[in-house]
């Protein structure tokens, strides 16, 4: 579907795509740094544009320009830090495949090795 | 910062807080304005002077009211409202204030005016105290901001004397 529009490096194997995806819409998001990053950038850009703002209106002796400033200044950090872009995405997590996943929690120590071998026989990567 | 409604909400909530505080600082700023208004007024003419049938007294008067209210707008200065109040003392009453005229002054251009102008609302005692009454003008203004304090003042014109007599 839009898996086309992501980088190389994260785009998901056969096997993620049939497997997992609803896990794997979960990672087209934003990935933990992303987020953390998209939220710094926004608490900055805020601030930085009240001051300016505030300080270009005081010195011009306009409310009405201060106040389009801001207007304008909280537009863009909404195009910038609210979307999910690709650059907040660069640190995917790789997801377990659900097969191996479940054989892992269910299976007693003895079957879980002989399981998870023929797990690993199974899903051959390139 | 999980979802795009999350990261919005954070964003929108933010946004306005900090609104706040500027308008709050918008405000404050206007404490570091020192106005230096000035005003005069001349009673030109009094044009009649009457007991009405309610048994109060009446007086019209025709005005030149003259100011410089320019030096009370600040960046954040929506408007400021004039006002001229006739003050006197009675018997019946420690102060009596009636107002005679007023005008809203949306910008500093308009502040700096003169105006010939009979009294726009009516000068009634309570009773019939005026006959040869000592008053005082008082031009009261009121600078109302765009945003936070609302700052009044006025000044006191002294020395005004209505007629001994009906007219």
């Amino acid at each position: 579907m839009i898996e086309f529009l992501l980088p190389a490096a994260v785009r998901p194997t056969e096997t993620e795509q049939i497997g997992s995806a609803y896990l794997l819409s979960i990672s087209l998001r934003m990935d933990w740094q992303g987020q953390k990053l998209s939220e710094q950038l926004m608490q900055i850009m805020l601030v930085a544009v009240a001051v300016a703002a505030y300080v270009t209106g005081f010195m011009i002796e306009s409310f009405r320009i201060m106040m389009l400033i801001y207007a304008g200044g909280v537009v863009l950090i909404t195009l910038i830090t609210v979307p999910n872009w690709p650059l907040f995405n660069r640190h995917p997590l790789k997801w377990l495949e659900p097969s191996v996943a479940e054989e892992y929690s269910k299976e007693p120590p003895q079957q879980q090795a002989t399981a998870a071998s023929s797990g690993k026989k199974k899903s051959t990567k390139k | 910062m999980h979802s795009f409604g999350y990261r919005l909400n954070a964003l929108l909530t933010l946004g306005v807080t900090t609104l706040a505080l500027m308008c709050a600082m918008a405000s404050f700023s206007d404490n570091f304005n020192h106005p230096s208004p000035s005003a005069n007024v001349q009673v030109m003419n009094v044009n009649w002077f009457q007991k009405q049938s309610s048994g109060n007294d009446e007086v019209s008067l025709t005005l030149k009211i003259s100011a410089d209210l320019q030096s009370t707008f600040t960046w954040n200065t929506k408007q400021v409202f004039a006002f001229l109040a006739a003050e006197y003392e009675t018997p019946g009453n420690s102060l009596n204030q009636i107002s005679l005229w007023d005008s809203i002054i949306p910008s500093k251009e308009r502040a700096k005016f003169t105006i010939h102008t009979k009294n726009k609302y009516r000068l009634i005692d309570q009773g019939s105290n005026l006959r040869g009454k000592e008053f005082n003008l008082t031009l009261h203004w009121h600078v109302m901001p765009k945003t936070g304090k609302m700052f009044a003042d006025k000044i006191v014109m002294t020395g005004y004397r209505l007629p001994v007599d009906y007219r």
